[in-house]
């Protein structure tokens, strides 16, 4: 195959419409942080592994690296980005802040996304649920408590209310 | 790494499907959810020609109750089945077994179909499907064909489907009032493919197994129906002595060997401990 | 200065809000106009001789600029062989960025393929058909030893790198003397460092300046621009270094690796702009690996407890170079050094030995050796109170150094100036509820429940001196710096040598800076990262940010207040020495009336200089350098705790609860301390339970993928209680000592211990980390 085979793909990113060629092959991780310039969506393994590149696609949490851009036509993905704009997430942000649940940020897009989840999942809070949920995200650097404990905030929160 | 180039079809219909496998242009592989085929795209160890990308194809969406039977659309996502309250309640098994397969972002996409296709020794699925003796629904050009899941197994990465044929559909019989199930499998981190697992669907009456379904997966190149052990537990005072009967007729029945990941001591030893917990909790 | 620090207890790190908006600007996010991307063809073999590479049908693929062979790279990058001289006799040998005749390790680059985009330059790296003769590969470091082995480089002539011995005297007799004496083997298995953002580097050459810049994955940017300089033949002063937001360094991101430095020659040789982002399964071949040590060790101990006698010898790999320029001896010197550095004890032998293989080369990586030192030390500790009957916490405390009894000399020549050791024991037994658990733990037994108690009493050594890696030649910067400049609206801008891969360094020298002028922490800007913008300093290495660059930003931040106290007294013709800074308003001490404000400051210095007196030129910037020279490192302790539960049947290990007591000094931010411990406590956990390079005979790493080399997730890890006692430094101002290894080097003897209290009842022990499930089904005997 000496030409490379490229496609058409339209989708929606964040709410708004992109229109773009990218070759077939091109992950919707690569697609998104390259040719979007949505850089917030980092690639930790490109095996599905580390849960650094998790999207929401049509609504719900997907691996970016496992998903290629073509798969993306017609659907909506939403990213870190747009999910910090929306305001959607802040009171998750500042309880990372608050517990200091990031260290160096590679894994927190991914960790928020899956974490925001879990909140709209209806899934009990216990330390345990949560920990869990999360196992599909790798953090090198904190050793998941204060992770954790953001989480529960927010979750204690929510049933509170 | 990057995938190779291949080229990529979204397919419109299944006929689109079965028309471009009878005719194909090399080598070519069908994507559904992509969280098995995708891994093995991106580190090259996988470089078909041509992706034919069945996710439009809602008509193998889907779970319903027909004729006495459970029906799984193939493009069925492991998320949908987790949360089918028709799964939970004709299919126990599968809805125990669903929540250890990967993690929610990999449930969220992948398929039953692309799964039992795969049909990696590791997964619980196909050892569920053997286990509740579910038929497996394949089309191709040529025809439809229902083949049990007992007979589909071949080898490693070996099944029944041949170059040209699409997975439809898996149906599972319904669960009935007596029946029961377990499920056991050694993983080191919850979401991990297991090392070692167990699954049995039985139908318990009156404190008599009527029925026993032992299934071994992540031992031997495709999950094993234990028949030997079954017959030692089926219509049988369970005593400790049965028990260890069973247990002894698991290296009959399974021929376990070693991977990279444990070795066939610890895969046997487990298995037998498995079996015990397993009769233990279904029995009571 | 403020003294006690006003330490805001709330205050969050500044930094992370770019983080949780996805706004971190991490390597691989960059892209330089003209940008090509460069993918390297790695050696399937451990150890091949390179009989021919043919580039021919790589550069036909259509994308491929340059396919770059070892040949082509030779004029333009010299060879580097790392090499300490203070730590006695090192044979060692030089590394190319690609060699030309022989390959040493499975995943090294041997040529470079450059293309429009990365999978372009994967199409074609396919392409690139190398011609191997495969030669017999060293892979066991026993089997290295032996007189018949293959030899990793015949010119030196021995597999044998490097090696010490220590004695302090009479220890066989203080063996023989003893009422028990226990002897044990410990292995500790190959790790890596799976730093979650992969290493990389954009290099630029503009060949009309001579001047490189390049984006690195480094902590230690200031250190690499001498070494690229050096090796690519420019002036230092033409090269910059940028370190963008770092996705986790753990010591990984401190080496010199022969793809980045490629990278950057490929830049000058094609005099366009490059990117190397290193995929994950080339990570795990090329990012050192660590650890790799076998230990035979014996104690000797009295009835009461008391050691008499300790000796150890460990024998670890190298991979096939010393890494540059920290070399590979400081994991083996640190066994040699640190086993028994927490104890009292007066006889004391070891021996090290560090030997070439042809695996990829082991390097620092968090916690350095010590986590193995305290493995062997804990255990024997552990084995020497089974012996004689005394509880674990006992044994601890009779051995342990009074905490009135620094400074003390430890037995292997350690200055250990001010530890709290009993204390921190003390804080740890009470926050566990020590008795509780023990009466837990006996009573599961009786139901075939198997909980288990871990304890691990350690020092670990930070912030080293110019003593350790300078004083032996190499390049290595113990000091950091800060400079400090008022602007015109009364903010202060800092620039450090300081980097942060996440451990809010950013943070710590905000808030000194902030409590030592008197100015909000958001009036401050920090740059770091940078060598064009960014006084020498050493970056981020051996827990030293706080106690180096907070030093020497409270030495900078000092002499800044001073300065803009006497502008203020110049203008408002009061005493300097009767005003004070507060949130960034001046203060008359005497009156409490407001004099000035930093804004008037930065406007008068800046713009309205004639309001001031003749001949006044003030100068509202600062630089300030500190180093620590007066120990060899600052010791900082730690004891820890463990509960878990042992699964008899499965062998698998439940850890319920993990408690740290830690004493890094003078705490500046008591969140970012927990944080680094309860991070370093769970790397730990990755050693001790999950973590392995597998290879196989031929050298062939077998496991080097996130499938199959296992991490630590959030499911099995458990909740980690920590506290504090603080013992500041005399060393500093500041008084901090560091806190981000000592976590790792206490988790994984604590968890063996905890392993081996749940298998007591069975009689059986398990000393080879990490403490796999089939290991324990083994040591049960429930699988032979």
């Amino acid at each position: 195959m000496d030409k490379e085979p490229r496609i058409s793909i339209s989708v929606t990113v964040n709410g708004a419409l992109v229109e773009a060629e990218a070759p077939a092959r091109e992950s919707l991780a690569d697609f998104l942080r390259h040719r979007v310039g949505l850089t917030g969506t980092h690639v930790g393994c490109e095996q599905g592994i580390c849960g650094a590149c998790t999207v929401r696609f049509d609504g719900r949490i997907a691996r970016s690296c496992l998903t290629l851009a073509a798969q993306a036509h017609g659907h909506s993905i939403e990213t870190i980005e747009g999910v910090t704009d929306s305001g959607e997430i802040a009171d998750l942000q500042e309880a990372f802040l608050r517990h200091n649940a990031a260290q160096c940020g590679f894994c927190t897009p991914g960790m928020l996304i899956t974490a925001a989840e879990f909140l709209n999942s209806g899934e009990t809070a216990r330390r345990e649920s949560i920990r869990q949920f999360l196992s599909g995200n790798y953090c090198r650097c904190t050793g998941y408590h204060a992770i954790v404990d953001a989480i529960a905030e927010i979750a204690g929160k929510k049933a509170d209310a | 790494m990057k995938p190779a180039k291949f080229n990529y079809v979204r397919a419109g219909s299944v006929d689109q499907v079965l028309d471009l496998l009878e005719q194909p242009a090399g080598f070519v592989k069908i994507l559904a959810g992509g969280q098995s085929l995708n891994p093995t795209l991106n580190m090259r160890l996988s470089a078909p020609d041509m992706l034919i990308d069945i996710n439009d194809l809602d008509e193998l969406r889907g779970i319903r109750v027909e004729e006495d039977r459970l029906h799984v659309g193939a493009l069925t996502r492991h998320a949908e089945l987790e949360r089918s309250e028709l799964v939970a309640g004709h299919a126990p098994l599968l809805t125990k077994a669903i929540q250890h397969v990967a993690h929610a972002a990999v449930r969220n996409r992948g398929t039953i179909g692309g799964n039992v296709s795969l049909a990696d020794p590791a997964s619980e699925l196909p050892a569920c499907c053997v286990a509740l003796d579910a038929s497996i629904t394949i089309r191709n050009k040529q025809g439809t064909r229902v083949v049990r899941a007992r007979d589909y197994f071949k080898d490693l990465y070996e099944t029944d489907l041949q170059e040209n044929d699409l997975m439809i559909s898996i149906s599972f019989p319904l669960a009935g009032d007596t029946t029961v199930c377990a499920f056991r499998e050694f993983v080191r981190r919850r979401g991990d493919f297991a090392s070692t697992g167990l699954v049995v669907n039985a139908e318990l009456v009156d404190g008599v197994f009527t029925s026993f379904s032992p299934v071994f997966f992540a031992v031997a190149n495709t999950p094993v129906l234990a028949a030997g052990v079954a017959q030692l537990l089926v219509n049988r005072t369970i005593t400790g002595e049965v028990v260890e009967q069973a247990v002894a007729a698991v290296d009959h029945d399974v021929e376990i060997t070693g991977d990279s990941n444990m070795s066939e001591e610890m895969k046997r030893h487990l298995a037998g401990h498995y079996l015990r917990e397993v009769i233990g909790e279904l029995y009571g | 200065m403020p003294d006690p620090f006003v330490i805001d207890p709330g205050l969050a790190r500044l930094s992370a809000r770019k983080f949780v908006q996805g706004r971190g600007r991490y390597l691989d996010d960059i892209t330089l106009t003209g940008m090509l991307h460069v993918c390297f063809v790695r050696s399937p073999y451990a150890h091949a001789k390179i009989a021919g590479i043919d580039t021919s049908a790589a550069r036909e693929v259509g994308g491929v600029s340059h396919v770059i062979t070892g040949r082509d790279l030779a004029p333009v990058c010299r060879p580097w062989t790392a090499q300490l001289t203070n730590l006695g006799e090192m044979k060692t040998a030089p590394q190319s960025a690609l060699p030309v005749e022989t390959v040493k390790w499975q995943g090294e680059p041997v040529a470079a393929v450059v293309a429009s985009s990365r999978a372009v330059a994967e199409d074609a790296a396919e392409l690139v058909e190398v011609d191997y003769e495969e030669l017999p590969a060293v892979v066991d470091p026993e089997a290295a030893l032996k007189p018949d082995a293959p030899l990793v480089h015949p010119d030196l002539g021995t597999n044998v790198a490097w090696s010490i011995n220590i004695d302090t005297g009479e220890v066989d007799a203080a063996l023989a003397g003893s009422d028990v004496v226990i002897e044990k083997t410990f292995s500790v298995d190959r790790q890596t460092g799976v730093t979650l953002e992969p290493r990389g580097a954009i290099a630029d050459y503009d060949p009309a300046k001579c001047y490189l810049t390049i984006h690195l994955t480094s902590q230690v940017p200031h250190i690499q621009r001498y070494i690229y300089a050096r090796q690519l033949g420019l002036n230092e002063a033409n090269v910059r270094i940028i370190c963008p937001d770092i996705g986790g360094g753990f010591g990984l991101k401190l080496h010199v690796y022969s793809d980045e430095i490629a990278t950057a020659a490929i830049s000058m040789l094609i005099r366009r702009p490059v990117k190397f982002t290193a995929d994950r399964l080339e990570s795990f071949v090329s990012d050192i690996h660590a650890r790799g040590h076998r230990v035979s060790a014996r104690i000797g101990v009295n009835n009461d407890g008391k050691i008499q006698a300790l000796e150890v010898n460990d024998l670890a790999g190298a991979g096939p170079f010393l890494i540059h320029p920290r070399t590979s001896v400081i994991e083996p010197l640190l066994v040699a050094i640190c086993t028994p550095l927490a104890y009292d004890l007066k006889h004391y032998r070891a021996g090290a030995s560090l030997v070439y293989q042809n695996k990829v080369s082991t390097g620092q990586y968090r916690g350095v050796g010590m986590p193995v030192a305290s493995l062997v030390a804990e255990g024997l500790v552990d084995a020497a109170a089974r012996a004689t009957g005394l509880d674990k916490a006992e044994i601890r405390k009779r051995n342990l150094f009074r905490d009135d009894a620094y400074p003390v000399t430890g037995i292997s020549g350690e200055y250990l100036e001010c530890l709290s050791q009993q204390a921190s024991l003390d804080k740890l037994l009470k926050m566990m509820d020590y008795g509780r658990l023990q009466e837990e733990r006996d009573a599961g037994r009786d139901k075939g429940i198997y909980k288990g108690i871990g304890l691990a009493t350690v020092v670990e050594g930070t912030s080293p001196s110019p003593a350790l890696y300078a004083a032996g030649g190499a390049p290595i910067s113990s000091r950091d710096a800060c400079t400090l400049r008022l602007e015109a609206g009364g903010n202060i801008s800092c620039a450090t040598g300081l980097t942060d891969q996440g451990q809010g360094g950013e943070a710590v020298v905000t808030q000194v800076i902030a409590d030592v002028i008197g100015i909000p922490s958001n009036e401050i800007n920090i740059v770091m990262g940078d060598t064009a913008t960014t006084p020498f300093g050493g970056g981020t290495w051996a827990s030293r940010s706080t106690a180096i660059a907070g030093e020497a930003c409270l030495l900078a931040a000092t002499e800044m207040r001073e300065k803009i106290l006497e502008v203020a007294a110049a203008i408002h013709e009061q005493p300097a020495d009767i005003l004070t800074i507060r949130a960034g308003e001046i203060f008359n001490l005497e009156t409490n009336e407001k004099v000035s404000s930093l804004a008037e400051i930065g406007k008068t210095v800046h713009f309205n200089t004639h309001t001031l007196p003749a001949e006044f030129e003030p100068e509202l910037i600062v630089t300030r350098h500190y180093s620590q020279r007066e120990q060899l490192m600052v010791y900082a302790n730690c004891a820890l705790g463990v509960s878990l539960e042992v699964d008899v049947n499965t062998g698998l290990v439940t850890l319920h609860k993990i408690w740290a007591v830690d004493d890094c000094g003078r705490i500046i931010n008591e969140k970012l301390v927990v944080e680094q411990m309860r991070g370093s406590i769970v790397q730990g956990i990755g050693s001790s339970l999950y973590e392995e390079c597998i290879y196989d005979e031929t050298g062939q790493l077998l496991n080097g993928n996130m499938f199959e080399y296992l991490l630590p997730m959030a499911g099995e890890m458990p909740d980690i209680e920590c506290d504090h006692i603080e013992t500041p430094t005399k060393a500093t101002q500041l008084g901090a000592k560091g806190c981000g290894e000592a976590g790792i080097i206490a988790v994984c003897g604590a968890i063996m211990n905890g392993i081996n209290d749940a298998l007591e009842p069975f009689g059986v022990e398990v000393s080879s980390q990490p403490f796999t499930p089939e290991k324990i089904l083994r040591a049960l005997g429930k699988i032979v």
